[in-house]
């Protein structure tokens, strides 16, 4: 099987290359990049006026299986995925049951690489049952090949099992990844607060109760040497902590979401479930700090915490809304549409951040063009206007706070090694 | 009465911070004109006969509820009460179902009470029928704002320049928030006090003074506004103990001398004696909180006057 993508604007980070070339894509993997290749009974796909770059790798999404399949499984997150340009997702373990054991990640997996739309990376339970109590058999769950652990949806509440979990994760060389936010604080709140939450009557979540959180778990990384990874941080105070950790070499990276970083808490004004999500959408200081973490380095990420929940769990009095919602549809162009239009990112920085560097930090197979490698690959538009409409969506949880958001830029075509999964919008048969 | 040159015909009265100054001034108007009405021996106006209104409470409530039913009852409306305890909704049924159920029954206004912020703004984005909210989550209770304006007017007082003090419970209560949208947009000027705990964040930004002391906001005050204090926030340690409360930041008779002689003393009920508010002070001269009361059935009248027939033979009411 082979294919040349002929025409295309190449983007390359980690090649540095952005230039008008071809790529001859041959059993699975990139064989060849270069001006003017022509071959004989290949198929080739004409990308003139197209973007190609490696394919978006997502390391914070909710797949939702086992157990929870109304909000989403497998095959409609991964379909969702390859829809939205996105080669790559890894998925937390808050399902039912928790996946903490190396049997349901050894099933993700299978799953994932029989049906699967996209690559699917495991990330395991820190401890058992998310509970907070005792280690997860973390070991067993590396061997299997998982990507990462966390305790995502609930910050390891425990400064000693968080150290221990850290110390004991040293030898198996997998980072932790921290939703970091000081859960006492945060109990009572549903929204930001500030002025909004001051005026609308919502119990907010102080942004204090993130950086409290960040904090230690910056410390704990310093004393342990374990990787920490902080995820979806969303205030000012926190990702100037991680700045600060990162300066003296602690072994801290992190991420930020697309709506932390295109959304503020006016979001909610009018009570729209769909915008509750935990971290909350906070207020724009807060929004203009994480972009400039983005510029200069401190954020290593992008992702979507794609949240998918059924619509009779999210269509109801926004308190009530449980936190998330679905982001692998709209991820790639909502980040065009408010960031590289308005000429805050330029596109070498959101594929960097959105594809090359999470691939290395995770060690995923992807995330480059380079010769020899994976050819997961994403083919842009970057002139194609749209509008945000869930009822086309593949993912299961519809709601999303960008309905009917006008969108400039979209993946037209996905690649998924070597094999087209999305052509044109529309899902290729598998 | 003179013709009005705005209408609320068919509109959702959700909050005070969506009505124009001169919307609020209708109302007020009509709610004057309703009020000769509950005077009359035969309490009778039926011009909301035929009209049907559903009382949808998620939270108990005396005065709100009872005002509200009685309200349309002397315009001549049906009016049915569903409370959350004996309806469906201990089924599990889900608030856009129930709406739409209530709805189908040919429904003219639903007035709705819920314990959840924008419950309202939910509701009315579903319903067809008006919707009036009656108070939702820490939010907004449009009616109590409106009969607390029209209970301050009364008593001679424009609130253009006076000095208002709301006391207590700030961060949770939907009576506060309500005053402040309304109070501010009618060019008061309005300070708050109370423990710090029961402060909301970033207060300042709805354009009013905060104290840290009782005592500065009453100072010299047109109307003080006493919140209730639910005795649950106690038990979640927000204030040490009652007794401190009352000591502090409760209104009591040397507190209030603080304030204008003539100040107006509102509470929007029920009082906890002895904690907010102390006995003297609930019965002085200067508490207009029964008067809130009388004034909160009225007002109701004219917002269900002019939601449901958009205030339409208004000239033959005077």
């Amino acid at each position: 099987m082979k294919i040349l993508i002929k025409n295309g604007r190449v983007v390359d980070p980690t090649q540095k290359l952005d230039a008008v070339t071809d790529i001859l894509i041959e059993n699975g993997k990139i064989k060849k990049l270069g001006q003017g290749l022509t071959l004989a009974d290949c198929e080739t796909f004409d990308a003139a006026g197209l973007v190609v770059t490696p394919g978006l790798i997502d390391v914070h999404t909710h797949m939702r299986e086992p157990g929870l399949e109304a909000k989403e499984d497998i095959i409609s997150g991964t379909k969702a995925a390859a829809a939205g340009g996105v080669t790559t997702v890894a998925c937390m373990p808050n399902t039912k049951p928790v996946i903490d054991t190396s049997i349901v990640i050894s099933g993700i997996k299978q799953r994932a690489a029989a049906d699967g739309y996209a690559h699917v990376e495991v990330i395991g339970a820190i401890s058992k049952g998310e509970r907070g109590e005792e280690l997860a058999e973390m070991g067993d769950m590396a061997q299997k090949g998982v990507m990462a652990f966390s305790d995502d949806g609930h910050y390891v509440k425990s400064s000693r099992l968080f150290t221990l979990a850290a110390k004991y994760v040293t030898t198996f060389d997998k980072p932790l990844i921290c939703h970091a936010i000081d859960p006492e604080l945060g109990a009572e709140g549903y929204m930001h607060e500030g002025a909004v939450s001051a005026r609308i009557g919502v119990p907010g979540v102080p942004s204090v109760a993130e950086d409290i959180a960040v904090a230690r778990d910056c410390l704990i990384a310093e004393y342990t040497g374990a990787h920490v990874h902080i995820a979806h941080v969303a205030s000012k105070g926190a990702i100037e902590i991680v700045r600060q950790a990162k300066k003296r070499g602690v072994n801290i990276t992190s991420e930020v979401t697309v709506h932390h970083l295109t959304l503020t808490d006016e979001a909610c004004i009018k009570y729209n479930p769909a915008a509750r999500v935990s971290p909350p959408l906070r207020s724009k200081e807060h929004v203009e700090a994480l972009r400039a973490a983005v510029l200069d380095g401190t954020v290593d990420a992008i992702v979507t915490d794609h949240a998918p929940h059924a619509p009779e769990e999210k269509d109801v009095e926004f308190r009530y809304a449980p936190c998330g919602f679905c982001g692998l549809e709209t991820s790639l162009a909502v980040i065009l549409t408010d960031l590289y239009y308005t000429k805050i990112f330029d596109l070498n920085t959101i594929i960097s951040k959105m594809s090359c560097e999470p691939a290395k930090l995770f060690k995923i197979n992807g995330g480059t063009l380079k010769e020899g490698s994976i050819a997961d690959i994403t083919i842009m538009d970057l002139n194609k206007e749209w509008t945000v409409d869930s009822s086309k969506f593949y993912t299961r949880g519809k709601a999303t706070p960008y309905e009917g958001k006008v969108c400039k830029g979209k993946a037209v075509a996905t690649l998924l090694a070597g094999e087209f999964v999305m052509r044109d919008g529309v899902l290729c048969t598998k | 009465m003179a013709k009005a040159t705005v209408s609320l015909s068919g509109r959702d009265i959700l909050d005070l911070e969506s009505l124009s100054v001169e919307e609020i001034e209708l109302i007020l108007q009509t709610a004057a004109e309703m009020k000769k009405i509950m005077k009359m021996d035969i309490k009778k106006a039926p011009y909301l006969r035929g009209k049907s209104i559903i009382n949808l409470f998620y939270e108990p409530s005396t005065r709100t509820r009872t005002s509200f039913e009685l309200a349309g009852k002397y315009l001549g409306a049906d009016v049915v009460n569903v409370t959350t305890a004996s309806s469906s909704v201990v089924k599990g049924e889900c608030l856009r179902d129930t709406i739409l159920t209530v709805q189908s029954m040919a429904c003219d206004a639903i007035v709705m009470r819920h314990p959840i912020e924008g419950a309202a703004v939910y509701a009315a984005d579903i319903a067809t029928p008006v919707v009036i909210n009656a108070g939702d989550g820490a939010h907004a209770h449009p009616s109590q704002g409106l009969l607390d304006m029209f209970t301050i007017r009364e008593n001679g007082k424009d609130l253009k320049g006076m000095k208002m003090a709301i006391i207590g419970d700030i961060l949770y209560s939907r009576v506060a928030r309500t005053n402040i949208a309304a109070w501010t947009k009618m060019g008061a000027d309005v300070h708050v006090a109370g423990p710090m705990t029961l402060m909301p964040h970033d207060i300042e930004t709805l354009g009013v003074t905060v104290h840290k002391r009782v005592e500065d906001a009453i100072e010299g005050a047109d109307v003080v506004d006493v919140l209730r204090i639910q005795l649950e926030r106690q038990q979640k340690g927000l204030f040490p103990s009652p007794r401190e409360y009352a000591r502090i930041f409760g209104i009591n008779e040397n507190r209030l001398k603080l304030a204008k002689e003539d100040v107006i003393v509102l509470h929007s009920g029920p009082m906890n004696r002895g904690l907010e508010i102390s006995w003297e002070v609930g019965y002085c001269d200067n508490a207009a909180i029964r008067i809130q009361v009388q004034n909160g059935v009225a007002v109701r009248m004219a917002l269900l006057f002019l939601t449901l027939i958009g205030g339409k033979y208004i000239e033959n009411i005077d």
